[in-house]
């Protein structure tokens, strides 16, 4: 199992409604984010092109936050899904460090948090909730062994490209173009 | 046409919908599958109820969920519901924060000292509610009840409305007319004798082209439309995007038309002068249903491309390539009649043209064009009659706005001042649910107004700039505390959507109901309002139809079948058009009779003069406005607007990215708090842009406090529609200033 998010760029407005819906659905305390929108203008007035992306934790095959982890805090769980075990995590900031997403915060009751794929929602079958809330159903969440996925079908039929695939991190969220 | 202000409220409820309350409609679904299975996967002790969304005016129907504590942990979407599929916005997912903002109204207020100076003090409701009850009875026997006048928005206007029809005034104005939607539906009444109404009956999701003009879905988070727009992207759909800012909706059309602030018109034209002229027109659609062609063709005849290039700087071919697109779509395209369209005091000509434009097309009442609407309406109680008043809002100004089908905000102002020698007097202002000091442009009138009145009475869940200026501040509760009527909009089903509380009522606050139910009784008037409590009234009007409040608490949303398979024109079919030549009105007599241009005319608008910058300003997706710019969970989304430079400008003024400035505008009017400068490609040299609802100047609400910039400040120059009263607020020009003087600071 490999489970892996595409996000359409094409169709995202940047409305942020994944941000919330993730701060609500997971306690994530006000001014704080496990998932973020980034937008990407090119050009000269009126030749532009813009990009809006969704962005959160790659959930990366190789992960570097999981390797540098002193406690053994980060690791990974079934589906590659990267988690923190916030009683083993010492906040050492060795992770956020490593990451080349900058997808992990200091969480103010002293441990590190990031996205979780919403492991609680998908293990009983659900969508993570930036997915099942989204109003342009941008968000495409699934297995990658699975090839009847949403995750898959949508990689399968579109163009796509990583966020600094140089970094080599294997990450598994994929940018439809 | 003396009755048609009458005529217009009749055909809303006439032909098309449905009648109320005859208990055999069929309920399409009760629980989908998604959510039975989240509630038996979720639920540990888990409560959910139902709502529909207060943070915008799209009012999605939804779920609250609580934790085991009784806390509200999230709001979602109810899966059955036309307004949202399941899926809120996020300013519905963070609706939360309305509840939970520390800096709510607590309780209610009396001033103590004069208007100006916010000096409270705490009252009991039986207090607060008996003062205002005795200032209403001594306003309406010194100057007769009409004197009173309503300022309303949202859920609670209908049981305000009741209760000022009943003391037996019709100055009852909501300002999204005359500050937002209303040229656009009086010149859809003109053409089509219908509006667009809200939500839009616009066919998004089924449509081949879609042309937004300024109308920035994406940026607006309306939330179906948003929905539907992005599964037309999905499906390769055409879009044409006019706008001089290159805004999401323009980052994902095929064709983006940069023009020129203030010349759509022209634009508008030129298309029409295209599809006349090469007949890319429905010429059967035309034929049958419309009436003046031949007066439009030939008042388009000299509006060339390449006569509307040099105003708006949209090249000739790219009018003609855009022009065949819609043609090659029709009758499946939609030429989006926009929603706040009140910017050049052109308005209802302008949306005027894009009417025409899609009934050239063959668009409305077709697939991919405009649905007809479906609307359930349920029981009404019995109540007596309301007095017909003996003064109206008509009697203000006689004469002007002859075409207004609302009462107009601004006027109701303006009646406000002696000086302007209004028809009567208004003396006293009940206010519910809008904050008018952001709302109205020219702050200066209206601070002006509120010192002529006898009273002043706020209703809001937020300390808003305008309670600071009431006499007596009422403090509503939330939507997720409070019953309120069944949300019964037209769609493509007619439906119902219940909204119960979903949490204690926090502090000493109050629904909208009760509140107007209170007053009314204080008043005599209790009568109006027979059913003590809105749970009572929605269990009566539910067994009406079979059902029970019981049944709607488990299920939220109620769709029916509409009574007849009618969302389009079907193929020739018979229809009925409520204007007075029963035809789509091409040419409007109407307004001929009324001394306007029976066919939109190009009029230039005045330009910046050196150094000046045309201010344009929109939404974010995460905040309704100042409504949502103190809610904990959406400012730390936004909490701040910026104010959009192209680099070429900012470099001629040294000005770079977030680099705080002022801004000054033509009558020499600064900013109160600098705004932050986002300097990007996405602008015209000849504009700037700013999201509105920002740069409070309320400090009780601590996080929005002086963040960012109010454009309504800046907005001191109306462009008055002469057609309907709307405030066109796109005339205003500024200026940067990088450095405050001392004199200025202090000013």
């Amino acid at each position: 199992m490999r489970y892996a998010m595409a996000v359409d760029t094409r169709k995202c407005v940047g409305c942020s409604d994944c941000v919330v819906a993730c701060q609500t659905e997971n306690n994530v305390p006000i001014g704080y984010c496990r998932d973020w929108v980034v937008e990407v203008t090119d050009g000269t007035y009126p030749q532009l092109e813009m990009e809006i992306r969704s962005e959160r934790c790659n959930h990366c095959a190789n992960a570097p936050c999981v390797r540098c982890c002193p406690t053994g805090a980060s690791h990974i769980v079934e589906g590659g899904i990267v988690l923190v075990d916030s009683t083993q995590c010492i906040g050492c900031g060795a992770c956020i460090a490593s990451c080349p997403y900058d997808a992990r915060f200091p969480h103010p009751k002293g441990y590190v948090d990031k996205c979780t794929f919403c492991e609680h929602r998908i293990k009983n079958g659900m969508s993570p909730s930036c997915v099942e809330v989204c109003p342009t159903k941008c968000l495409y969440f699934g297995d990658l062994d699975d090839p009847s996925s949403n995750a898959s079908v949508v990689l399968k039929k579109r163009k796509y490209k990583t966020l600094i695939p140089e970094a080599g991190t294997d990450p598994q969220l994929y940018f439809l173009i | 046409m003396a009755n048609r202000r009458e005529f217009i409220k009749i055909s809303l409820y006439g032909a098309g919908f449905l009648a109320a309350g005859t208990g055999t409609y069929k309920v399409i679904k009760a629980l989908s599958k998604r959510e039975k299975e989240e509630i038996t996967k979720l639920a540990i002790d888990l409560k959910r109820t139902p709502t529909y969304c207060e943070v915008c005016f799209w009012k999605c129907a939804g779920w609250v969920y609580k934790t085991p504590e009784g806390k509200i942990w999230k709001i979602t979407g109810n899966d059955e519901d036309q307004h949202c599929n399941g899926r809120f916005c996020p300013r519905g997912t963070g609706g939360i924060g309305m509840y939970y903002d520390e800096d709510r109204l607590k309780t209610p207020l009396i001033r103590t000292e004069e208007r100006g100076k916010q000096v409270f003090r705490e009252a009991t409701w039986d207090e607060a509610l008996d003062h205002i009850a005795s200032k209403i009875k001594e306003i309406s026997s010194k100057y007769g009840p009409e004197s009173l006048a309503l300022f309303t928005h949202g859920s609670g206007s209908a049981y305000f409305t009741s209760l000022f029809k009943a003391i037996g005034t019709d100055s009852i104005a909501e300002p999204s007319y005359a500050q937002c939607r209303g040229p656009r539906d009086e010149a859809f009444f003109a053409t089509f004798g219908e509006e667009a109404y809200s939500p839009e009956i616009t066919d998004i999701r089924d449509t081949k082209c879609l042309v937004l003009i300024g109308s920035h879905i994406g940026e607006n988070m309306h939330n179906g439309q948003v929905q539907e727009m992005s599964d037309a992207i999905d499906k390769g759909t055409t879009i044409i995007t006019v706008d001089p800012r290159f805004s999401t909706a323009a980052g994902k059309s095929k064709y983006w038309l940069p023009i020129k602030p203030a010349t759509d018109m022209a634009l508008l034209l030129a298309w029409i002068h295209e599809i006349i002229y090469n007949e890319y027109f429905d010429k059967k659609y035309v034929e049958k249903y419309c009436t003046g062609f031949d007066q439009l063709k030939a008042h388009v005849k000299d509006f060339t491309p390449e006569w509307a290039y040099g105003i708006t700087t949209i090249k000739p071919d790219l009018i003609r390539k855009t022009a065949k697109e819609m043609a090659d779509a029709s009758p499946a395209v939609l030429v989006h009649p926009g929603r706040h369209v009140t910017w050049y005091g052109d308005d209802t000509q302008r949306v005027r043209a894009i009417a025409i434009l899609n009934a050239l097309l063959g668009s409305w009442g077709r697939r991919g064009g405009f649905y007809r609407p479906a609307r359930f309406t349920p029981a009404s109680p019995e109540i007596p009659a309301y007095k017909v008043p003996s003064k109206s809002w008509t009697d203000l100004f006689p004469g002007k706005f002859p075409v207004a089908t609302s009462p107009i905000s601004n006027a109701l102002i303006d009646a406000s001042i002696p000086e302007n020698n209004p028809g009567f007097p208004i003396k006293g202002w009940f206010i519910n649910g809008t904050n008018l000091i952001q709302t109205i442009p020219d702050q200066g009138k209206t601070l002006k107004a509120i010192q002529n009145l006898d009273l002043l009475v706020a209703v809001d869940t937020m300390p808003m700039e305008i309670t600071g200026w009431a006499d007596v501040i009422l403090p509503e509760c939330t939507y997720l505390e409070r019953y309120d009527a069944m949300r019964a909009s037209p769609h493509r089903k007619p439906a119902l959507a219940l909204r119960m509380p979903a949490a204690e009522t926090a502090y000493n606050t109050k629904p909208d109901y009760w509140i107007a139910r209170e007053l009314a009784v204080k008043l005599g008037l209790g009568s109006y309002f027979p059913f003590e409590k809105q749970e009572e009234l929605l269990d009566w009007q539910l067994k009406k139809i079979g059902s029970s409040l019981e049944e709607m608490q488990r299920v939220g949303v109620k769709n029916f079948d509409r009574e007849y398979d009618d969302l389009y024109i079907a193929d020739d079919e018979d229809v009925t058009i409520f204007t007075d030549s029963g035809k789509i009105e091409l040419y409007s007599a109407y307004f001929k009779q009324n001394g306007f241009d029976p066919l939109p005319k190009y009029i230039p608008h005045e330009e910046p003069s050196e150094g000046y910058y045309r201010l344009i300003y929109g939404r974010a997706p995460m905040h309704t406005f100042s409504r949502t710019s103190n809610n904990p969970n959406l400012t730390d989304l936004m909490d701040e607007n910026t104010v959009w430079i192209n680099p070429k400008v900012a470099k001629e003024w040294g000005i770079t990215n977030n680099q705080l400035i002022w801004l000054k505008n033509q009558d020499e009017v600064i900013s109160q708090f600098p705004i932050k400068a986002r300097v990007t490609e996405r602008i015209r040299w000849d504009s700037v842009y700013m999201v509105h609802g920002f740069g409070h100047a309320q400090k009780q609400m601590k996080r929005c406090f002086g963040k960012g910039a109010s454009d309504t400040q800046l907005i001191t120059k109306v462009l008055e529609d002469p057609i309907m009263g709307g405030t066109g607020m796109r005339g205003n020009f500024v200026t940067f200033i990088l450095e405050k003087t001392e004199t200025e600071v202090a000013s």
